[in-house]
């Protein structure tokens, strides 16, 4: 028995083998277990053992994931103040505080592997990890809350489910408690976008107006074409990703195309029509240039939402300081050093 | 950037109704105690998940490792006799 301080952190195994020639026998037989628990469909645990790019690679995603459901609450948060009734105000702050802890059930996944989410957070006041392009467009009316709802939940949805089966245990369970809470997020903007289209006319032509803005950019979410999609092959073959990114957006389009009609909302695809041969709808060539764009840095609101996540960390600096401190005097309730 | 100390990691699990066994949901980060259990309350039951939490500082749980599996487990792995369908019982007896 390995008494390791953690059940479900700690990712470094110590190898019983000392010898080089032995370790690499031990490797080929782990590297040949992993494989096999991937192909029969099993999850991988924290503490199994598992190919360094494998490891890398899902912290990467993980992390980047968690930085964009945070990242995420601040373009809705922009509306909190001015939302037009209590009603829409205490949903809104419900979908907020869910974003919140989205953040936190993936930076909890990601530490299973043997980072800090100290580490992570650097990294993203650094710009050296990234968030979803979506949350670098800006809220300019009520109206944008209910487009992201649909639209921008509904594009995280189409990609989130899939992610429940991915083959790393703890961040599928995570994925598993954000897609049960998120069916919400994109009811509530469903609904918001159908009140203000069948409302007045100013009010309807606000609806029209936010799904001009967000349409283009949620199908764009979903991911550079598979052709360019430079981590899409190894995820597949690793059981974190199902499905491409073709795939998903196809899906995402199918799923919001017959719902636009009823909210008597018109997307801005003029090539966006049912194709009886597919059984799918056909839709117009994404912005790819622009996704590129908005990712590497250079969106409407990057170094806006970056400066704030930045500011929030570092104004909340004496919470933290003054919380340690008060553990520190108390040792009796503090976790054991 | 920041030169903080991390607040340590616990562990939680969640009751999510009366009859039932504490759960592990997920693990937060706490400067204490007090402060992880409501930190749990608000990351993990925000919609009545449950009606009582454990936090467990993570440092503290002793785990088997997984490369023992094999080993640990293996007393377990040819006693069939310990479960019932091993023993063969006469038609006539309807329910044993």
């Amino acid at each position: 028995m390995r008494s390791s301080g953690q059940i479900e952190h700690g990712a470094a195994l110590d190898d019983p083998f000392a010898g080089e020639a032995a370790a690499e026998v031990i490797s080929d037989r782990h590297e040949a277990e992993f494989q096999a628990l991937i192909d029969s469909d099993q999850r991988i645990e924290p503490r199994d053992w598992m190919p360094d790019g494998y490891r890398k690679s899902l912290i990467r995603q993980i992390a980047q994931h968690a930085h964009s459901e945070i990242i995420g609450m601040q373009p809705e948060g922009n509306w909190i103040t001015r939302a037009p009734s209590l009603r829409r105000k205490a949903i809104l702050m419900a979908k907020v505080q869910d974003e919140a802890g989205h953040g936190l059930y993936l930076y909890c996944a990601a530490e299973t592997l043997g980072v800090d989410r100290a580490e992570l957070i650097d990294l993203l006041h650094q710009g050296r990890q990234k968030y979803s392009s979506i949350f670098n467009y800006p809220t300019l009316t009520w109206a944008d809350v209910g487009a992201i709802g649909w639209l921008v939940d509904g594009a995280a949805i189409t990609n989130q489910i899939p992610l429940c089966r991915c083959s790393f245990g703890p961040y599928a369970r995570a994925m598993v408690r954000v897609c049960k809470e998120e069916s919400f997020h994109q009811r509530q903007g469903f609904e918001s976008l159908y009140a203000l289209s069948h409302g007045t006319p100013e009010q309807h032509e606000m609806a029209q107006d936010a799904v001009n803005r967000w349409w283009w950019p949620s199908v764009e979410m979903l991911g550079p074409p598979d052709a360019e999609s430079t981590h899409s092959a190894q995820s597949t073959a690793w059981g974190i990703k199902r499905y491409s990114n073709d795939e998903l957006r196809q899906r995402f389009v199918d799923m919001v195309a017959p719902q636009a009609v009823v909210l008597g909302l018109t997307p801005p695809d003029p090539e966006l029509r049912w194709n009886e041969d597919r059984g799918h709808y056909d839709f117009g060539e994404p912005d790819f240039e622009e996704l590129r764009r908005v990712v590497s840095g250079d969106g409407p609101c990057n170094r806006q939402r970056a400066a704030h996540h930045l500011a929030a960390h570092e104004e909340g600096a004496w919470v933290r300081a003054a919380a340690a401190a008060y553990a520190a005097k108390h040792p009796a309730t503090s976790a054991a050093a | 950037m920041s030169e903080e100390t991390p607040a340590p990691l616990w562990e939680v699990f969640i009751r999510s109704k009366r009859g039932l066994s504490h759960n592990h949901v997920g693990s937060l980060h706490a400067p204490d105690a007090e402060m992880a259990l409501r930190n749990a309350r608000d990351v993990y039951t925000r919609r009545m998940e449950g009606v009582s939490i454990w936090v467990v500082p993570s440092a503290v749980i002793t785990a088997s490792s997984p490369d023992e599996k094999d080993s640990f487990f293996d007393p377990a792995a040819d006693k069939p006799y310990r479960h019932p369908t091993f023993y063969s019982i006469p038609k006539e007896v309807q329910q044993l």
